[in-house]
C-alpha cells in the first residue's frame, strides 16, 4: 500500500505542479495583456487622450457684454449704465432662505420690500444661479459685509452694470425698461436660435426701445476657457474672448422737445406722436401718464408693481401706440380728400346745412345746433361741419371711405419700432363680418355709414395712425414708416449705420386736391376752431380739431360717479403740421376727457409747434432752465 | 545543539518566526505605491494617508496572527464558516436590505454587511477542505460535489444581484477545483457548455446588468452615465504616456474628473502620473508577489495547503487584473478595489490576512526538498 500511496502522492504532486505552471502562465498572459493595453493607451493613442484631458478641464465661461447706451438725437443720453455693488444669493447653495436674509438684514439694510422683491425674482427667474437681495450697496455696508463673509456661504457682493434713466418718467413709454430674463423670454430667445449669445446675460429689454431694439443694444457674448474640476468650479482663467459691447442707439427723439411736450399735458392723460413727415422721424411720443422705469431695472417690487398696474390711469399702458380712439372731426379733412379724390364733390360743392342729416327717418345731428349755415368743401373743414361730411359719407359707401383711408394707414400698424402696436379699426362690411359672429350683426347698415364720415362709429385709431396719416398728407401721399431710432454705433470702432427712412407708399394723389385739403387746414388756424389756439403764430401751419365720444380704452373699475363721469367726457384731439408750405413737423394729440378739440389739444399742440419750431418754452415751464443729462435726476 | 542556546535563537526571532522577506517586501513596496498614489489623489484629505497607515498597523498585525494559525486549524473552520456564510445568503435572499435595487445587505444590530463577501473566503477554503478529505479517491463525482458547493452560492450572489462579486467567488472556487487537478477534458467541455449557455442568460439578465456590459464594448454611448468611469478613467491612463504627468500633476485626479479616485480607481490616478513605466513596475510587483505565492504553493505540505494556497494567491492576481482591466477599460466596471494599493481598512486588513495564511503555509511546507 504505502509505495502505491507514495507514487500516487509524486503522480498527485506533478500533476498540481502542472496546473501551477499552467496558473503561473495564464497570469503571465493576462498581465502581458494589461501591458499591451497600457501601451496601446499610453503610447499609441496618448496623444489622443492628452488632448481629451486637456478638453476635459477646460470649460467657457459666458462673458456678458455691456449693454449699449440709448440716446435722443442731440446725443443726450436716454439709457446708461452705472456700476454698483449688489448682494447676491446663490439660492441652490443656502439651506435655509428666509433665515439667511433675515441674518444678513443685521448687516445690511433690507426691507420687506426688497425681501419681495427677491421672492418674486426667485419664482421667475429661469436658472437661479445667483440673484439680487439688495442693489446699490454702500461702501460702509460693503465693507461691513465683507467682514462678516465667512458665515455666509453662498451670499456674495458683486459688482455689476445696472441700468439707468436719467430722465425718470420723462419718454418712459419710448425708452421702455429692461428686467430679468424670465423663463418665457428664454424659451423665446431658444426658439429665435440665440440662446447661445444670452448666456451670461441677466437682463433684456421689456418694453420701449429697450425691447425692440434689444439685439443691436445687447452686444455680442465673449468667452473665456477656464479651467475647471469635475464639478465645474474654476480654477484659473486660461484665454478670454472680450465681449463686443452693444451698440448704443440713437433716437430720433429731441428729450427737450419730448419734455416739453409731456410737461404740457401736466396731469392729463393722453398721447402725442409728432413726425418728421420727410422721413418718418419720431421727434416726440408722448403717453401720459408714463412711470419711472428705473423702478424696473433691479427687479419692481411688488407694491409699486400694483401700484402701477391697478391705477385707473394704467400708466404702463402705451397710449400712443396702443389706445384707441375715434378720430372725431379730425377725419374730415381725409374725407374732404376722398371726395375730391373720387369726384362726388368739387372746390365748389356747397351745401346749406340746417344743422342735421336726415337719413333713415333718423337725424344725425350737428354739433353746432342750427348748423354753420352755407357751407362749401373748404369751410366744411374750417368751421368743421358735421351735416356735410354726414351726408358726403353717404355718397360716397362704407366700401369707398374704407378703400381711401386704408392708404393712409388708417386700421393698420404703422410698422414704428415699438412693440405691442394696436391695429385699430377701420370700419367696412368686411371688417364687421370677421368681427361679429351673429349674422345680424354682421350685417353693414347703411346708418352706420353716416357717423363714419365725422369720424366716430366704429371708427377707432391709434394716435400714431393719427399723426402717421397727417404727416402722409404734409408730404403729399409719401408714406414714410415712424421710426425711432435714427443710427446705431458701434462703442469701439465708432463706426455708425444710419437707419434709413423706408417710404412704404406714395399715394398717388392730385396735388390741387391735396393742396385745397392742405389750404382749407390752413384755414382752421387762421380763421377756424383752432384760430384762437394758434392766434398770432408767427409760422403758417395747419391743423384740424376733433372732439371724440369715449369708445376707445376701457375702464375696469368700480362705479365712482365723480370719476366715471370724469372718464366719460369727451377727448380732445388735433392734428397739425407746420409750416405748411414745407412741413417740418406733423403731429396728432389726444388729450383724454378734455371736452372740445379746440379747448384742450389744440393750445398743446401749438405749444409744442412753438417749442419745436421757435425755441420757445412754454411760460410756465420757463423757470428752470432744462439742463440736459444731468447725474442727480435718476436716483 | 544545547536547548539554552536554541531558546535564546527562538526568542530573538520570535517576532520575525514565520514572515516570509519575499512576500512581506513585495506587498510592502505595493502599499508604499499605494501610499504615494493616495497622496496624490486625497489632496482635499490629507487625513487619508494617515488613516491608511493605521489601516497597515492593523492589516500587518493581521497578518502576524495569520501566519501563526497553522493550516490545520484553518481546515477545521472550513465546514462551519461555508456553512455560515451560506445561510447569511440565504437570510439576505429572504430579509436583506435593498440598496440601489439589488439585495446585497443583511442588518446586523446597528451595521449591515454583505455575506457575499465573507463567501470570496469560505468558498475556496471549503473546497480545499473537501477535495483534502477526499484526496486518495478524488473522481468526476467529487468534481461534481466541488462544482455544487460553488454553483449554490455563486447563484445566490448572482441573483441580488451583484454579478461582479459572484464571478469573483466563481473565480475562487474554480481556482481550487483547477488546481485540485479536474480533468482538461471535463474542463473543455463545461467551457464549451457555459459558452452554449450564455446566450439564454442574456435574457435573464437585468437591464443595468445588459447595459453595462453594452457600456463595456462601447464607453461612449453612455459618456454621462454607465460609461463616465470608464471614460475618464481610460483618458487617464492614455494621457499619462510613457513616463507620466508626474507625481500631483495629474490633471484628470486634481479636477476630480477620476471618480472612486482613492479607492478603486486609484490605478487611474496612478498610471496617469507615472505612465508605462509606472504601470511597469506595478505589473512587476504583482508578478512577483504571485510568483512567490504560487511558489509556496507548490511546496506546501498538505493538499489542503497547496489548494489553499494556489487559490489565494490566483485571487490577488484576479483582483489585480480585474482592477487594471476595468480602469483601463477592457473589463467591465465591478466593485474591486486595486490589492494593497486602494484605499481602504477592511479590504488591506483580508488582503494581508491572505498573506499572513501563506506565510503559515510556508512556515508548514515540506520539508523533503524535491
Amino acid at each position: 500500500m504505502r509505495p502505491a500511496q507514495l507514487r500516487d502522492h509524486e503522480r498527485e504532486l506533478y500533476a498540481f505542479h502542472a496546473r501551477i505552471g499552467v496558473a503561473g502562465f495564464a497570469v503571465l498572459v493576462a498581465f502581458a495583456l494589461l501591458f499591451a493595453r497600457f501601451f496601446y493607451l499610453q503610447v499609441v493613442q496618448h496623444d489622443l487622450y492628452a488632448s481629451r484631458a486637456e478638453e476635459n478641464r477646460i470649460s467657457i465661461v459666458p462673458l456678458a457684454p455691456n449693454r449699449g447706451l440709448i440716446l435722443d438725437r442731440n446725443g443726450v443720453v436716454l439709457a446708461r449704465n452705472y456700476s454698483a455693488y449688489t448682494l447676491e444669493i446663490a439660492p441652490a447653495q443656502v439651506r435655509d432662505l428666509e433665515r439667511t436674509i433675515d441674518e444678513l438684514g443685521d448687516i445690511v439694510d433690507i426691507q420687506p420690500k426688497d425681501r419681495s422683491r427677491f421672492r418674486k425674482l426667485l419664482a421667475e427667474t429661469r436658472s437661479a444661479e445667483s440673484l439680487p437681495v439688495r442693489t446699490r450697496l454702500s461702501d460702509e455696508e460693503v465693507a461691513r459685509f465683507a467682514a462678516n463673509r465667512y458665515r455666509f456661504p453662498g451670499v456674495e457682493i458683486k459688482a455689476r452694470l445696472f441700468r439707468q434713466y436719467p430722465h425718470g418718467d420723462i419718454a418712459s413709454h419710448v425708452i421702455g425698461y429692461i428686467g430679468r430674463i424670465s423663463t418665457r423670454d428664454q424659451e423665446r430667445l431658444e426658439e429665435l436660435g440665440v440662446g447661445a449669445n444670452y448666456r451670461g446675460t441677466d437682463f433684456i429689454g421689456k418694453a420701449g426701445v429697450e425691447a425692440s431694439h434689444q439685439d443691436e443694444l445687447h452686444g455680442t457674448t465673449g468667452f473665456e476657457q477656464v479651467e475647471i474640476d469635475a464639478a465645474g468650479r474654476g480654477i484659473r482663467t486660461l484665454s478670454r474672448t472680450l465681449a463686443q459691447p452693444g451698440n448704443n442707439v440713437t433716437l430720433t427723439i429731441d428729450i427737450r422737445l419730448q419734455e416739453v411736450a409731456e410737461r404740457l399735458f401736466g396731469e392729463r392723460r393722453g398721447a402725442l406722436v409728432a413726425l418728421e413727415p420727410a422721413t418718418g422721424a419720431v421727434l416726440a411720443f408722448v403717453s401720459k401718464p408714463g412711470f419711472d422705469p428705473n423702478l424696473f431695472v433691479d427687479g419692481i417690487d411688488s407694491a409699486s408693481w400694483a401700484d402701477l398696474n391697478n391705477s385707473p390711469d394704467r400708466p404702463l399702458n402705451n397710449r400712443a401706440i396702443a389706445g384707441l380712439y375715434p378720430p372725431g372731426s379730425t377725419f374730415k379733412p381725409y374725407m374732404a380728400l376722398a371726395a375730391l379724390e373720387l369726384g362726388k364733390r368739387t372746390p365748389n360743392s356747397a351745401i346749406h346745412d340746417p344743422g342735421y342729416f336726415e337719413f333713415g327717418g333718423r337725424r344725425f345731428r350737428d354739433s353746432r345746433p342750427g348748423g354753420n349755415g352755407y357751407v362749401d368743401l373748404y369751410r366744411s373743414i374750417v368751421v368743421s361741419s358735421d351735416t356735410f361730411y354726414y351726408q358726403l359719407a353717404n355718397d360716397l359707401g362704407i366700401d369707398a371711405i374704407a378703400g381711401f383711408m386704408k392708404h393712409f394707414g388708417f386700421g393698420s400698424k404703422t410698422g414704428i419700432d415699438l412693440e405691442g402696436e394696436a391695429t385699430g379699426v377701420l370700419p367696412s362690411p368686411e371688417w364687421k363680418m370677421k368681427r361679429f359672429r351673429r349674422p345680424e350683426q354682421q350685417k353693414w347698415y347703411a346708418g352706420e355709414t353716416i357717423s363714419i364720415g365725422i369720424g366716430q362709429g366704429y371708427n377707432a385709431y391709434t394716435p400714431a395712425q393719427l399723426a402717421l396719416a397727417v404727416a402722409t398728407l404734409a408730404n403729399n401721399g409719401a408714406v414714410f414708416r415712424p421710426r425711432l431710432a435714427d443710427h446705431v454705433e458701434n462703442q469701439r470702432t465708432g463706426e455708425r449705420r444710419a437707419v434709413e427712412p423706408q417710404l412704404v407708399r406714395r399715394i398717388p394723389l392730385k396735388e390741387e386736391h391735396v393742396e385745397f385739403v392742405k389750404r382749407a387746414m390752413a384755414g382752421v388756424n387762421r380763421e377756424g376752431t383752432g384760430a384762437r389756439a394758434f392766434a398770432a403764430a408767427p409760422y403758417t401751419s395747419a391743423g384740424k380739431t376733433g372732439t371724440a365720444q369715449l369708445v376707445g380704452i376701457r375702464q375696469n373699475e368700480k362705479y365712482d360717479e365723480r370719476k366715471v363721469s370724469e372718464r366719460l367726457r369727451d377727448h380732445s384731439l388735433f392734428i397739425a403740421f407746420a409750416p405748411v408750405e414745407s412741413p417740418r413737423i406733423a403731429l396728432a394729440a389726444v388729450v383724454e376727457n378734455a371736452g372740445f378739440g379746440a379747448r384742450a389739444a389744440a393750445p398743446l399742440v401749438r405749444a409744442v409747434l412753438d417749442y419745436y419750431l421757435l425755441g420757445k418754452v412754454p411760460e410756465a415751464q420757463r423757470r428752470p432752465p432744462p439742463e440736459p443729462d444731468t447725474e442727480e435726476e435718476g436716483d | 545543539m544545547e536547548l539554552g542556546q536554541l531558546q535564546l535563537r527562538r526568542a530573538a526571532l520570535r517576532l520575525g518566526d514565520g514572515i516570509d522577506g519575499t512576500l512581506l517586501a513585495t506587498a510592502l513596496a505595493l502599499v508604499g505605491v499605494g501610499l504615494v498614489t493616495l497622496y496624490s489623489a486625497s489632496y482635499d484629505a490629507p487625513a487619508r494617508v494617515s488613516g491608511q497607515l493605521l489601516n497597515l498597523t492593523i492589516a500587518l498585525a493581521a497578518m502576524w496572527i495569520a501566519a501563526r494559525v497553522p493550516p490545520e486549524t484553518l481546515m477545521r473552520f472550513a465546514l462551519p464558516a461555508y456553512a455560515i456564510g451560506l445561510a447569511l445568503l440565504v437570510a439576505v435572499a429572504l430579509f436583506g436590505d435593498v440598496v440601489n435595487g439589488a439585495r446585497r445587505w443583511l442588518h446586523v444590530g446597528v451595521t449591515r454587511f454583505q455575506p457575499s463577501e465573507m463567501m470570496k473566503l469560505a468558498l475556496p477554503l471549503m473546497l480545499a477542505w473537501y477535495f483534502h478529505r477526499n484526496e486518495s479517491t478524488l473522481r468526476l463525482r467529487d468534481f461534481g460535489v466541488g462544482a455544487l458547493l460553488l454553483a449554490v452560492p455563486v447563484l445566490l450572489i448572482a441573483k441580488q444581484p451583484d454579478l461582479g462579486t459572484a464571478a469573483l467567488v466563481a473565480a475562487a472556487g474554480f481556482y481550487v477545483i483547477f488546481l485540485a487537478g479536474i480533468g482538461w477534458r471535463v474542463l473543455v467541455t463545461l467551457a464549451v457548455l457555459s459558452a452554449a449557455s450564455l446566450l439564454p442568460l442574456w435574457g435573464l439578465l437585468h437591464d443595468y446588468q445588459r447595459r453595462r456590459f453594452l457600456t463595456l464594448l462601447d464607453p461612449t454611448q453612455d459618456p454621462l452615465g454607465a460609461g463616465y468611469h470608464t471614460i475618464q478613467s481610460t483618458i487617464a491612463v492614455g494621457s499619462g504616456g510613457i513616463v507620466g504627468k508626474g507625481w500631483l500633476q495629474g490633471t484628470q485626479a486634481h479636477l476630480e474628473f477620476i471618480p472612486e479616485r482613492q479607492t478603486d480607481f486609484i490605478f487611474a490616478v496612478f498610471s496617469e502620473e507615472f505612465g508605462l513605466i509606472g504601470n511597469c513596475l506595478l505589473l512587476a510587483l504583482y508578478a512577483l508577489l504571485v510568483g512567490r505565492g504560487l511558489m509556496i504553493a507548490a511546496h506546501a505540505a498538505s493538499f489542503f495547503s497547496r489548494l489553499l494556497a494556489g487559490a489565494v494567491t490566483l485571487m490577488f492576481f484576479t483582483y489585480a487584473f480585474v482592477n487594471m482591466g476595468m480602469v483601463s477599460g477592457i473589463l467591465p466596471v465591478v466593485g474591486v478595489p486595486l490589492p494593497f494599493v486602494s484605499y481602504g481598512g477592511t479590504a488591506l486588513a483580508t488582503l494581508f490576512v491572505g498573506v499572513g495564511i501563506l506565510m503559515s503555509i510556508h512556515r508548514h511546507r515540506r520539508l523533503v526538498p524535491t
